[in-house]
C-alpha cells in the first residue's frame, strides 16, 4: 500500500482504492448480501412491506425442501452438469495434447483461429444452430432419412440428450483452452524422457502429462460445470418440459409468479452448488484460486 | 519437437472431425437465412432468397434492441475498463493475505452463474427503488467483466519492468506523469484487448440481462423471444451478419496478434 502512495501520490492511489471499492461493493459484495438477506424474507404485497408481517424465516428454503419436484430438477441439474464437464474433459484432452505436442506449430495459429470463430460466436446462437439440427424437420432428421439409416423421424428435442449436445457444444471450448495452456507448459523433453524410459503411452499420460495438467483440468472442470449448471439458453431452447433445469425454475419464480424472495432462495441455492463444486475441484486438485481464473 | 508417429493421423483425423463438429452447425444456421422456406433449415432446399434480410432490415424491433446492445455494451466498456485497470494496479502492489482474499472476491463473479448476478443485482437496486432497466443489465455485467480485465491487465503488468517508475520518480516525473507517460503506454496492449473483449462479452450476454433489463431488448433477448414465440430464418440472417461481423474481429484480432508479435522478434536484443 506504501509502495502505491508512493508511486502514484495520493490523488491517484484514492482514485484506484475508490474505483476497486466501488466495484467489490456495490457491484459485488452488497448485491450478494441483498440476495442472501432476500431470500429469508417473506413475499408480501407493497402494502406490508416493512410492517409486522416481514420477518425473517427459512420458508423461502422450506418451499425449496419440501417440493419433491424441485429437489428432483436439483440434483438432475447437478448430474447433468458434472457428466456435461466429464464429456467436455474426455472429448477436450485428446485435441489439447494435439495442439501443443503432436501438431506443427505452424498450423496451430490457424487452429486456434478456426476455433475462436464458434467461441466468439454467442451462446444463443449457438444453442439455436442446434436448435435447427435437432429439430423435428430439421437436416439431421432429413438427412438419416435419405441415408436410409432411420425410418421415421426422431423428436431429439426432447428429455436429457440434446441438452447435452448442446452444453457440450456450447462449453467445450471453456475446457479445451485452459488444458491446452496447461499442457503446453510442459517441458516435451519430459514426455520423451518417459518415452525412452520404456514408459506406455498411457502411463506417460496418467504419469507425467496428466499431473502437470492438473490446474487446466481444474479450470476447466470449473468454467464448464458452472456455466452448464447456470445455463438458461441451452435448456430452454433444446429441451422440452419433461426435462427441466433448475436455471427455468428460478425463472419462474422471478417472472411468473413475481415472488423474488423465493427466487432469490433458489438463486442462493445455485450460488451455494456453484462454491462447493469450486471448492471441491481446488480440494482435489490441490491448487489455489489464483491457478484457476487465469 | 518429438518425431512424427504412426499414430497421428489419428489426431489428425480427430481435429478435423472437431473442427466439423464446431463449424458445421454455424454453416448450416447461416445456410438457411438463404433458403426460401417457411422453417429455417438447409434441407431441403426451396430455392434461393433474400427475403429474410429484407425482413430483418424492416423489423423496428431489430434495430431499437441493436441500439440498445451498442448502449449497453459502451457503457460496460467505459466502466469496466477504468474499474479493471485500478483493480489490477492496485492489487499488483499488494501481497500476502490481503492480496489473496481480495483476489479471490474480484475473481468470484466469474465463477458464478450469470443468472445469479442478474437477480443479485435486481434485488440491490430495487430497495434503493431504482426500476429494472439497461442501466442495471450494464451495472450487472460490469461487476464480471471487470474481472476480466483486471486479469488481462494483471498479467501484463507482470512483465513491467518497476525500475522504469523509480528512474522517472527520480528525475523529477510527477505522479500523474509516471502514470501517463510509463504505466499506461506498457499496458495499452492489454487494456485495447481488454475493451474489445468487454464489449463482446457485454453484446453475447444473455443470462445477466434476462433478469435486469425490465422491458427492454437487446440483441439476445430479442433472439431469444423471437426462437420461442414462431421462429422465421430471419433469425438465422441476423445469425449470419452476426457471425462474420465475429468473423472479421476474429481475423483482424489475429492479424493485429501476430503484427505485434514480429515487431517483438525484430526489437534488437530479442533472440
Amino acid at each position: 500500500m506504501n509502495e502505491l502512495l508512493r508511486r502514484y501520490g495520493a490523488p491517484l492511489s484514492g482514485l484506484f482504492v475508490l474505483l476497486t471499492a466501488f466495484w467489490l461493493l456495490v457491484l459485488v459484495i452488497l448485491p450478494y448480501v441483498y440476495l442472501f438477506e432476500n431470500s429469508f424474507r417473506p413475499y408480501l404485497p407493497m402494502v406490508d412491506v416493512g410492517g409486522p408481517k416481514d420477518v425473517y424465516s427459512f420458508d423461502n428454503y422450506l418451499t425449496f425442501f419440501q417440493s419433491p419436484i424441485h429437489i428432483h430438477v436439483f440434483f438432475w441439474t447437478i448430474l447433468y452438469s458434472s457428466f456435461v464437464t466429464v464429456l467436455c474433459f474426455c472429448i477436450a484432452y485428446p485435441l489439447a495434447y494435439y495442439l501443443s505436442k503432436v501438431a506443427k506449430s505452424s498450423v496451430v495459429p490457424s487452429l486456434f483461429l478456426l476455433l475462436m470463430i464458434p467461441l466468439w460466436v454467442s451462446e444463443i446462437l449457438r444453442s439455436f444452430a442446434w436448435f435447427i439440427i435437432l429439430s423435428f424437420k430439421g437436416p439431421l432428421n432429413y438427412g438419416l432419412l435419405g441415408l436410409g439409416i432411420i425410418s421415421e423421424p426422431i423428436r431429439w428435442l426432447s428429455g436429457f440428450r440434446s441438452i447435452i449436445v448442446g452444453l457440450v457444444y456450447t462449453y467445450v471450448l471453456f475446457m479445451l483452452f485452459p488444458l491446452y495452456n496447461a499442457i503446453q507448459s510442459l517441458d516435451t523433453n519430459q514426455i520423451e524422457a518417459a518415452q525412452d524410459l520404456g514408459a506406455p503411452w498411457w502411463r506417460t499420460h496418467w504419469r507425467v502429462i496428466l499431473p502437470h495438467a492438473k490446474p487446466g483440468i481444474a479450470s476447466g472442470a470449473v468454467m464448464v460445470f458452472m456455466l452448464s449448471a447456470g445455463s438458461i439458453l441451452v435448456p430452454t431452447l433444446l429441451a422440452s418440459t419433461n426435462s427441466r433445469w433448475f436455471t427455468e425454475i428460478i425463472q419462474q419464480w422471478m417472472f411468473e409468479s413475481q415472488d423474488w424472495n423465493t427466487g432469490s432462495a433458489y438463486a442462493f441455492l445455485l450460488l451455494l452448488l456453484c462454491t462447493v463444486f469450486v471448492s471441491v475441484v481446488m480440494r482435489i486438485f490441490r491448487v489455489r484460486l489464483s491457478d484457476i481464473a487465469k | 519437437m518429438r518425431g512424427r508417429k504412426s499414430t497421428d493421423w489419428l489426431f489428425h483425423l480427430y481435429m478435423a472431425l472437431f473442427l466439423l463438429f464446431m463449424l458445421l452447425p454455424l454453416v448450416v444456421m447461416g445456410g438457411a437465412a438463404f433458403n426460401n422456406s417457411r422453417f429455417p433449415s438447409v434441407y431441403p432446399w426451396v430455392g434461393f432468397t433474400d427475403r429474410w434480410f429484407v425482413d430483418l432490415w424492416q423489423d423496428d424491433r431489430m434495430w431499437v434492441a441493436f441500439r440498445n446492445t451498442i448502449l449497453v455494451a459502451l457503457a460496460v466498456v467505459a466502466l469496466a475498463v477504468p474499474i479493471g485497470t485500478a483493480a489490477a494496479i492496485l492489487i499488483n502492489s499488494l501481497s500476502g493475505k490481503l492480496r489473496s482474499t481480495l483476489y479471490g472476491i474480484m475473481v468470484a463473479p466469474i465463477l458464478t452463474p450469470g443468472a445469479v448476478i442478474g437477480i443479485s443485482t435486481l434485488l440491490f437496486w430495487n430497495k434503493f427503488s431504482v426500476p429494472a432497466g439497461l442501466h442495471l443489465s450494464t451495472l450487472g455485467q460490469a461487476s464480471y467483466i471487470s474481472a476480466f480485465v483486471m486479469l488481462l491487465v494483471l498479467a501484463r503488468l507482470q512483465s513491467f519492468d518497476r525500475d522504469l517508475e523509480e528512474a522517472a520518480l527520480d528525475l523529477g516525473a510527477s505522479h500523474a506523469q509516471v502514470i501517463r507517460r510509463v504505466l499506461l503506454p506498457h499496458l495499452y496492449p492489454a487494456i485495447g484487448a481488454a475493451a474489445a473483449i468487454a464489449f463482446f462479452q457485454s453484446v453475447e450476454n444473455f443470462n445477466t440481462t434476462l433478469f435486469t433489463r425490465g422491458t427492454y431488448d437487446t440483441l439476445t433477448v430479442y433472439v431469444f423471444s423471437r426462437v420461442r414465440s414462431g421462429i422465421t430464418p430471419t433469425i438465422n440472417a441476423l445469425a449470419l451478419i452476426l457471425i462474420s461481423i465475429t468473423m472479421v474481429a476474429v481475423v483482424w484480432y489475429e492479424i493485429a496478434r501476430r503484427h505485434a508479435a514480429r515487431r517483438l522478434e525484430r526489437l534488437p536484443g530479442a533472440d
